[in-house]
């Protein structure tokens, strides 16, 4: 399936193994579906407070926060890649 | 509320299992069944209810409230009782603390959420009651709200805004109210799915620790005989209650498992108020945190908070001592 349109992920986390699972997940789900994205890990709190989140990680499509202060699993990620 | 249990516990391991009631094994055995059944309820049922709670009252929603009201001090009250409600993770606690000093929130208050939301979460909760029954959970919330209160208007008095990084104090500098944000509308049925699959990821993720915990607390409540801590640990030791807040900090990380062992200590002879201040120390602090933390703030102010922290919860351990 060639790229059409690349999704732009952010995860956004300060680094603990919730921030981590969630970004595997987003890897997993992208090679599950067969499909390239831009993926950014942001770890840095400063650059973090700029989208103004409170609790970690945040998973962000497009500049969208899709879910927030928990792991997004990967049938969601999938979910939310093809809607 | 939990006899069935209890006769249920007693037919699988003397009827079924046909071990003695007054052999080491079973007593193990019995207590095994009776604490990880009763757990894993309470467990579920408390972080659905939470889930509920939090998914009308997200952390958003306690940041800008406490941001735009102002309440003659009553504000530590509510954020110290937000702290129970909303779930917390440590790897949160910088986001959170920078979103509610933007936000204009005092630091005083920040910290008081900080202090709560951590020491009265719901897996803490849940295996509190399950361990140690309703009366003591109360106990332990009650006080980990009044230590969040205080332990928050202390260190807003302290006036610590010099320690913390420059960046934090540019921001506080800037810090504006903060607007109203988008309430979702979904109803409590179009929401439940998702709260009951995030109530089974807490149980999932805590699950084995309890189950070692009990399973070590099983094997001493089986094996040990009653009061056999008494003779190490008691009441006329001063030393007992800051050592136990000390030792608690490091396990942190396995404050699920820790929780059913103490259960049995106590049972055999530990006094509840040092039990209660070694759990404190172990759910409340974490050195994990501590080190996140230094991304905002000196290691100064870091010691700060944590020892006055400290310090209440050895005085709460002292007067549960005294009083229960």
């Amino acid at each position: 399936m060639p790229p059409i349109e690349m999704k732009n992920i952010k995860v956004l986390g300060t680094g603990c193994s919730k921030c981590k699972t969630t970004y595997n997940n987003v890897l997993e789900a992208l090679k599950q579906l067969n499909m390239q994205a831009e993926v950014i890990k942001i770890e840095d709190i400063e650059e973090m407070m700029k989208y103004n989140v409170l609790t970690t990680p945040v998973l962000m499509i497009d500049e969208v926060v899709k879910v927030k202060g928990r792991v997004a699993d990967i049938t969601e990620i999938k979910q939310f890649l093809t809607s | 509320m939990f006899t069935w249990l209890k006769y249920f516990a007693d037919w699988l391991i003397f009827s079924a299992f046909g071990i003695s009631a007054q052999s080491h094994l079973g007593e193990a055995l019995n207590f095994f069944v009776l604490d990880t059944i009763k757990i894993a309820i309470l467990l579920f049922i408390i972080t659905t209810v939470m889930g509920m709670v939090n998914s009308y009252f997200p952390v958003e929603k306690v940041r800008n409230f406490l941001s735009r009201n102002k309440m003659y001090g009553l504000e530590y009250v509510f954020a110290s009782s937000f702290g129970v409600v909303t779930p917390f993770c440590s790897c949160s606690s910088v986001p959170l603390f920078i979103g509610f000093v933007k936000g204009g929130i005092p630091l005083g208050i920040t910290f008081t959420y900080l202090i709560t939301a951590p020491l009265v979460n719901e897996v803490a909760i849940a295996i509190f009651a399950g361990a140690f029954g309703f009366k003591v959970t109360a106990i332990y919330v009650i006080t980990g709200i009044v230590l969040g209160i205080t332990g928050g208007f202390v260190l807003g008095k302290l006036k610590l805004e010099k320690y913390l990084s420059t960046w934090v104090q540019n921001i506080i500098t800037n810090a504006q109210t903060e607007e109203a944000l988008e309430i979702e509308k979904r109803s409590l049925t179009q929401r439940f799915p998702n709260i009951l699959k995030e109530a089974f990821t807490i149980v999932k993720g805590v699950g084995i620790y309890i189950i070692i915990g009990i399973g070590i607390g099983a094997a001493m409540h089986g094996f040990l005989p009653t009061s056999f801590f008494e003779h190490y640990i008691n009441k006329g030791q001063w030393y007992a209650v800051p050592l136990a807040v000390i030792m608690g900090v490091p396990m942190y990380s396995n404050a699920a498992g820790v929780i059913p062992v103490v259960q049995v200590l106590v049972a055999k002879g530990v006094p509840l108020g040092t039990a209660i201040a070694f759990m404190m120390g172990v759910v409340g602090l974490s050195l994990p945190e501590a080190m996140l933390l230094k991304k905002v703030m000196n290691m100064k102010l870091i010691a700060i908070y944590f020892s006055t922290i400290a310090f209440l919860m050895i005085l709460s351990g002292y007067l549960f001592n005294i009083i229960l």
